[in-house]
């Protein structure tokens, strides 16, 4: 059984998704269901996954059963790098699903079974993305998870979403195409489609390594990649989108899609490159981690001057993205900063989870879009808020969470690697966090407007603004929320084991990309 | 409208500058050694494999089927699923729901003979042509084994027929004879069929889509026919899919959603 | 000139030809105002690198990669020498003995990954119209920079 866990993995929510299209439309109320158990049976295949590569080393899966010679078939591969993150988009989806549970929206409430379809469909393509072992295929997963979220974020009513959702089709369907031509440039100098096969391909024949075309094409796939992670200088589409979406679907896509394909780089930079091919003239490292460098501060800054809560995450999450390219393009001796890069693409999800559920709950709740709004919500929603204030703390870098482990491993690579524009940046970063979310802590905690006195208003405008919803229950978005922070701090104590998985798993690909 | 031009111009040179400067190293146009064609030394090459080979494996005579729908059926699946999610998405946007909320008039006979004689001749061409385009569809699905074809194709013929159904008469025309609610299952039935066989060659201890261990079940005598008919079988599927998915792409697109009034 | 003709552009003719269609959907996509304009210039923009994958695979005097099991091309052949032929011969000599000469047939492999890229791009065409068509219903225009000024000048959204 253990061996069919990457067939289980892509099946489970394709089967949900079919059965939510044949019967959801009848009945509304029997989509939760079905989405919930399809993500928790993917939920415990994956901690199975865990075990069995823990145990006996990588899983491959042959599709059609394929296996010789290397490349007629499509191959999956499960190992010690994209385990972890399995789990992680398990968690995320079962998590952001407690939260939707009729959250749709009030006008959007016929939708219903649309909304778990292309749910469930986006968590088919993220696990296929993660376990993929073959260029091509990558490329048709990414488009399933693409067109998904099209669907995702223009399903909202609001005006601006709709522009936002165009653009957001226009970017990503040009980074698509960049990787797929990448791709052909790839297939076309080694003949071959598979990952593994195309890196020893590499090895075996330096000419063709050294070849312009390979060069082109590492360039193609990595500028493809970028568009759809939304580094500088091509964010353009992401705050806009993420924004304007409803809340539901920015809780499932802010955390993950930028984050599985910052794995994707990393991914093509190990298993198909190699390390040692990638980073053989440091005037090109030198150039992507400057360019981290620009992403770090221009997201930081651009979030300092947000008034909507939604768009300063956004912000936020450009920033992220640089944290993550700039670690991982560090190239120091001990590959510090690659790790501290992929140990950060997990705690970056589980932060980012946070802040968007508790901003989702903030703005259905008691509608509050714009930072001025959460005046003196702290009391009101004291849950919500400890959830809030343990993403922020996160961001900010304090231990024991998740973010002050990932900044100490990005910082010593970045020490190691000697490059200090990278260090700066990151501390830059922390401490505009920091002002940024203590802004939000003394509005929110103590109601205090720079323009008006304390709050003797508090009481009014709070009734103002809070809706009830009888038929939503609350306990659903604040146990998500709950479970979320519980993540990060767990992540951030048990950071120990995570990085020790992470160093075995960069030990046993890079050994083979040493030799070339 | 100055500034994008010049940002576009910039754009277009740098990309274009990038994509040449590659194209130097790449074999000649039509060598039949090229990397892609041939070998690499230190490499099996993986075309000439499914040249020379994939007949004795499964049967087939087009090669493009063969490699389509058996060696790379996964992401044949996963095409199948992007129309599908496609088709949600438009759905999910345009704000159609299944079950139309008025009732439609039930008209007997045909919609346009009714002292519009403009439309007789289009009218009747079409009614005469739809069972044509069907049973070529049909055709194209079930030969595409032996000549170009396939799910696909003979999926997208199969919604023609019905598109033009709607544009000679009206949309409730063609929305009669394949409404939200069928098309919508019909394009989930397709994608059950397609990982139904997969999952059935898994439940046969075997990996997802081997179709070979279905020979039991199929009753053939060999592997190799098993997956010939595996193959038609998982074509049938995509075809279903694309065929409702078209036709609801059309139907959404050209009523705005409201599935009233078509073109 | 003629040099430059013969060694640079003649053997790499074909790609010559897809970065010019792909630089002129780029340009169209970035600098053209109407959105569904843009939408073409995505759709030349895919198209040639469809193009591009396609002509991977041409071999010159080959043909198209479908086998003739049934030998019907022989069988011709033969009768018009007035021989006597089998089917089942022919069909059973493609299994072990006679398999067919790589070098004549062309790559079977890039048409299969564009026919999932072909399809790939239509649903993403349907997508985005469908998008273009709820932003001519809420702001009553497709022209890029008559939106943003509804949107600019415009009051509180949605």
């Amino acid at each position: 059984m253990t061996d069919q866990i990457p067939a289980i993995l892509v099946l489970a929510p394709l089967f949900g998704a079919m059965i939510i299209g044949l019967a959801g439309q009848k009945d509304h109320r029997a989509c939760f269901p079905v989405a919930l158990v399809s993500l928790l049976v993917t939920l415990f295949a994956s901690i199975g996954a865990i075990f069995t590569v823990i145990e006996s080393g990588p899983i491959d899966y042959f599709m059609g059963g394929w296996e010789k010679p290397l490349g007629i078939g499509i191959h999956l591969r499960i190992d010690s790098l994209n385990v972890i993150l399995l789990v992680a988009i398990a968690i995320v989806a079962v998590l952001v699903a407690i939260f939707s549970i009729r959250r749709i929206g009030d006008k959007n409430a016929e939708k219903t079974p649309h909304f778990y379809s292309l749910y469930l469909l986006l968590c088919v393509g993220l696990f296929g993305i993660t376990i993929a072992g073959d260029a091509f295929n990558l490329f048709v997963l990414v488009e399933v998870s693409s067109l998904t979220s099209y669907g995702l974020i223009a399903m909202g009513s609001s005006r601006r979403g709709t522009l936002a959702a165009f653009n957001y089709v226009l970017m990503g369907t040009v980074g698509a195409s960049f990787y797929l031509l990448g791709v052909g440039y790839l297939y076309l100098m080694t003949g071959s489609l598979n990952m593994q096969e195309i890196h020893s391909i590499f090895v075996a024949n330096p000419d063709i390594a050294s070849s312009k075309a390979v060069a082109i094409s590492f360039i193609l796939i990595l500028i493809g990649i970028w568009i759809k992670m939304a580094f500088f200088p091509l964010y353009g589409w992401l705050p806009n989108a993420y924004s304007y979406c409803p809340s539901s679907s920015a809780c499932i896509l802010a955390p993950l899609m930028t984050k599985i394909s910052v794995y994707v780089m990393i991914r093509v930079m190990i298993s198909v490159f190699g390390l040692g091919w990638v980073f053989a003239s440091p005037g090109y490292s030198n150039l992507v981690v400057w360019l981290a460098v620009i992403a770090i501060l221009a997201g930081s800054m651009l979030a300092l001057a947000q008034r909507e809560i939604k768009k300063m995450l956004c912000y936020l999450i450009v920033a992220e993205v640089g944290y993550m390219v700039g670690g991982a393009w560090l190239a120091d001796e001990q590959l510090w900063g690659l790790t501290g890069s992929l140990y950060h693409i997990l705690a970056d999800a589980a932060m980012t989870l946070c802040l968007f559920l508790a901003a989702g709950i903030f703005a259905k709740r008691f509608n509050a879009i714009e930072i001025d709004d959460l005046e003196g919500l702290f009391k009101k929603a004291p849950w919500t808020a400890a959830g809030f204030v343990v993403g922020a703390l996160a961001m900010i870098g304090v231990p024991p969470t998740c973010g002050f482990f990932s900044k100490f491993y990005l910082i010593r690579g970045g020490i190691e690697a000697n490059h200090w524009e990278y260090v700066i940046a990151l501390l830059i970063s922390s401490l505009v966090n920091a002002v940024l979310f203590f802004r939000i802590f003394e509005i929110a905690f103590f109601g205090v407007k720079p323009s008006e006195g304390h709050g003797h208003h508090e009481e009014e405008e709070a009734e103002l603004k809070e809706e009830h919803h009888p038929e939503i229950p609350n306990w659903t978005g604040t146990s998500s929320l709950l479970v979320a922070s519980a993540f990060v701090i767990l992540l951030g104590i048990f950071n120990g084991k995570v990085v020790e998985l992470i160093r075995v798993a960069l030990e046993d690909l890079t050994v083979v990309a040493q030799r070339f | 409208m100055r500034l994008p031009n010049m940002f576009a111009i910039i754009a277009v040179v740098i990309t274009g500058g990038i994509l040449l400067y590659g194209v130097s190293d790449f074999p000649s146009f039509g060598d039949p050694k090229s990397p892609a064609n041939a070998a690499v030394p230190g490499s099996e090459s993986v075309s000439q494999y499914f040249i020379t080979k994939s007949y004795k494996d499964t049967k087939v005579p087009n090669l493009v089927t063969s490699v389509l729908a058996d060696y790379r059926g996964y992401d044949t699946m996963f095409e199948t699923v992007v129309i599908f999610a496609a088709g949600m998405a438009i759905f999910a946007i345009l704000g159609s729901v299944g079950g139309g909320s008025q009732p439609r008039v039930q008209e007997e006979g045909p919609s346009f003979v009714d002292g519009d004689h403009s439309r007789i001749i289009v009218g009747t061409t079409c009614r005469l042509l739809v069972p044509v385009i069907q049973v070529f569809a049909l055709y194209v699905i079930g030969h595409g084994h032996y000549s170009p074809g396939g799910g696909f194709q003979g999926g997208v013929i199969l919604a023609a027929s019905f598109i033009i159904i709607a544009l000679s008469s009206d949309l409730d025309a063609a929305l009669r004879r394949l409404s939200e609610v069928n098309y919508l299952r019909l394009a989930c039935v397709g994608i059950l069929i397609y990982a139904g066989f997969g999952v059935l060659c898994q439940v046969l201890e075997s990996n997802f889509l081997d179709y070979g261990v279905l020979q039991p079940i199929l009753l053939t005598d060999g592997p190799e026919m098993a997956r010939s008919h595996s193959m038609l079988g998982v074509e049938i599927g995509v075809a279903f899919t694309v065929t409702a998915i078209m036709f609801a792409i059309y139907a959404n697109l050209s009523s705005r959603g409201t599935l009233r009034d078509g073109l | 000139m003629a040099e430059f003709f013969e060694q640079t552009l003649q053997p790499h003719f074909n790609f010559w030809i897809y970065v010019i269609l792909m630089m002129i959907g780029l340009w169209a996509l970035i600098a053209k105002n109407n959105l569904i304009k843009k939408l073409i210039g995505m759709s030349i923009f895919q198209t040639a690198i469809i193009l591009f994958y396609v002509s991977l695979g041409v071999k010159e005097d080959a043909t198209i990669p479908i086998l003739d099991p049934y030998g019907q091309a022989e069988h011709a052949a033969a009768e018009a020498e007035g021989a006597e032929t089998e089917g089942e011969k022919k069909r059973d000599s493609y299994i072990g003995k006679k398999s067919p000469d790589p070098d004549t047939m062309a790559n079977p492999l890039p048409h299969v990954l564009m026919l999932t890229a072909i399809v790939v791009g239509v649903a993403t065409l349907g997508v985005a119209l469908s998008i273009a068509q709820m932003i001519f219903k809420e702001f009553g225009s497709l022209e890029e920079d008559e939106i943003l000024e509804i949107v600019k000048g415009g009051s509180v959204d949605d």
